[in-house]
């Protein structure tokens, strides 16, 4: 069971223009009987966040290739990418880096 | 080998790849810091190894290709977006760096407001001039934002290919700095401060960043409502993205060019990165560029002859650049471009960037593969040409032309242009046209309607048209020694007949400019890319035709 958790999503590089131009979101995930991943937040994001165009931003169940993903400021591939377990107060930040955006 | 979404018979993906460095390892570099960036495949960098890798990275690439003359004048070439600003920031702090290493050129900077060929609202378009604006007076180079709308006041000249400027040598370089050098010694010594080549350096900050409304071309004057009115139907006029994007490219490199050339720049710096030049090397393959692709993809670009275009951050992955704007605060300004939010299919620039990338996903060396594949391109004829007469030269991307004479017809002096049957492809160098007119048939004839070439007045239809109409289509073949034309050749000679099927992806840029497009049975023209594509849509045809064309 995880407890409810607040974390802020941010997004750049032209990603924020699926999800109506705003750059940050200060999000309570509800509380779950599985922990919260980011994966579970990708999930989350589509469902809640994303405003139009999924396919943009999510690909399977992982992010478009060309969006790179930061948690605290690091690179998500030294967290674990999808399986990082998410802790209260994280900082999630998504940066396309497509032409574009 | 690299073939996405396909199933081997032992999944290789499955097993987890070598490079997965958690968070409990050190950098590879220092051994001490905490890592947070992951480059190339598992090499993990705290930030500080990772900012000095980085501007490393920057001054490395300009060193080593040392075309760039201390006290000359470069153009900056800002976008707003990542790469471009990390460059001008890195140019910004090189040139403040202490004496030893500092960067010793004088820096302008360029940014062109593409917003009518976006389709933006005014009110988009001044809000993202007045960000951009922001971050100009932050830097403090002297700047020039230019409308793409002044695209229709460019002098004919803008299409001339000027002498090129003979490459200094290395004993050249190397004089150039030692005296620079010693001229800043002296004038150091005397305490003055007023040459311009001290300029940059320690005056940096008393640069009047209001020099630009002095400038004729000031930004304050905004485009009229006409100009963006023809701007927008020329673009309209294109039928594919494809098109639109490659005219965009063009009509901003001529602006560019124009600045330079008005005031004084010798060198023009562009912002792109490694992984957007191997997506571009890929696409230009796909659009039949590829006997340019050295010099659309490499270091220095000298077609246009007096002004020099230069890519320093040819090495710096988009990832790279990425984080080090997010990690030390590089402002970048976002604006929508031509094909945000469009379709993965929607244009060959798109399709390949998201079959690049998705690569990249699966195998982390993609990029650089194509990057050194790139590296090995070599210009040809190597030193000859610049000395020798310029042949002609297309019209919109200033390559050399490779025109099959026995193929085709030109105009007789007396030749009227309508009713002939006859047109000119490409043109001899003399012949310029004036801007206007090359503006006027541009989307005329990107209107799908260019006509067919042939000997005689009737197009023989048991003749295949597609090499002739490619070569004046493309009319960008170089006539490249060697390999060259022998490639292009087998291109064009693998595909059917084109077909009319094949609109919708097909890039059509002509190449003459002198008289007016007739109105024959539009041609269409395919990829010169392997095979002819399947009837199917074209974008499928090419995904599986870049199958078997990715280097294993």
């Amino acid at each position: 069971m995880a407890a409810p958790l607040s974390v802020e999503v941010e997004f750049g590089g032209g990603a924020e223009l699926l999800f109506d131009g705003v750059k940050k979101h200060q999000v309570t995930l509800p509380g779950q009987e599985e922990p919260w991943d980011i994966r579970n937040l990708l999930v989350w994001i589509k469902k809640n966040l994303l405003k139009e165009r999924p396919e943009l931003f999510i690909q399977g169940d992982s992010v478009r290739p060309g969006i790179l993903v930061l948690i605290n400021d690091a690179d998500w591939e030294l967290l674990g990418e999808l399986d990082y377990q998410l802790q209260d107060q994280d900082s999630i930040l998504f940066i396309s880096t497509l032409h574009g955006g | 080998m690299c073939q996405v979404g396909e199933d081997y018979a032992e999944p290789a993906s499955e097993e987890p790849p070598p490079r997965q460095p958690g968070r409990e390892q050190k950098c590879v570099k220092c051994k001490e810091g905490l890592p947070v960036v992951v480059i190339r495949a598992g090499d993990a960098f705290c930030r500080d190894c990772f900012k000095a890798f980085y501007i490393h990275k920057f001054r490395a690439v300009l060193g080593k290709n040392r075309l760039i003359f201390p006290g000359e004048k470069v153009l900056l070439a800002w976008s707003g977006g990542p790469s471009s600003s990390s460059m001008v920031w890195q140019v910004l702090e090189g040139l403040s760096r202490e004496s030893a290493k500092r960067l010793r050129f004088v820096p302008g900077i360029v940014c062109i407001d593409e917003g009518a060929a976006c389709g933006l609202s005014p009110e988009a378009r001044a809000k993202a001039l007045a960000e951009m604006k922001l971050i100009l007076q932050t830097v403090g180079f002297p700047w020039h934002v230019v409308a793409l709308e002044e695209v229709f006041d460019l002098p004919p000249s803008v299409l001339r290919c000027f002498a090129q400027e003979p490459v200094g040598t290395e004993g050249a370089y190397k004089a150039a700095v030692d005296s620079f050098l010693q001229q800043q010694h002296v004038l150091g010594a005397e305490g003055a401060g007023d040459s311009p080549s001290l300029a940059q350096g320690e005056e940096q900050l008393s640069w009047p960043c209001t020099q630009d409304p002095q400038n004729p071309q000031s930004p304050d004057r905004p485009p009229t409502a006409a100009q963006t009115e023809a701007l927008s139907r020329l673009f309209d006029s294109v039928k594919t993205l494809t098109a639109k994007e490659e005219l965009l490219q063009a009509l901003r490199t001529h602006l560019i060019l124009h600045v330079a050339r008005t005031h004084g720049y010798s060198k023009v710096m562009t912002g792109d990165s490694c992984t957007r030049l191997a997506i571009k090397l890929m696409t230009s393959l796909a659009l039949g560029r590829g006997a340019f692709l050295a010099w659309d993809t490499g270091f220095s670009d000298e077609r246009h002859g007096d002004v020099v275009v230069v890519r320093p951050m040819r090495e710096h992955t988009l990832k790279e650049v990425a984080f080090y704007n997010h990690l030390f605060a590089v402002p970048s300004v976002f604006t929508p471009a031509l094909d945000t939010k469009a379709p993965e299919k929607a244009s060959i620039h798109r399709l390949m960037e998201a079959f690049m990338l998705r690569l990249q996903d699966q195998f982390p060396s993609t990029v650089s593969t194509v990057y050194r594949t790139s590296e090995k391109l070599v210009k040809a004829p190597r030193d000859g040409c610049a000395a020798g007469p310029p042949g002609p030269r297309c019209l919109l991307c200033m390559c050399a032309l490779d025109i099959d004479t026995a193929g085709l017809c030109l105009p007789s002096p007396g030749c009227s242009e309508e009713g002939t049957g006859e047109w000119v492809l490409g043109f001899s160098s003399p012949l310029v046209p004036s801007a206007p007119l090359y503006l006027q048939t541009v989307p005329r004839l990107l209107g799908l309607r260019l006509p067919c070439i042939c000997p005689r007045r009737s197009p023989p239809p048991h003749r295949p048209l597609h090499p002739a109409v490619l070569q004046g289509w493309g009319g960008c073949r170089a006539a490249v020694g060697g390999p060259g034309p022998a490639r292009g050749a087998a291109l064009l000679s693998q595909g059917g007949p084109p077909s009319p099927r094949h609109r919708a992806a097909v890039l059509r840029l002509p190449c003459e400019h002198e008289g007016l497009a007739l109105p024959g049975p539009p041609a269409a023209l395919h990829l010169g890319r392997g095979p002819a594509p399947q009837p199917e849509l074209l974008p499928q045809g090419l995904h599986r035709a870049a199958d078997p064309g990715v280097p294993g």
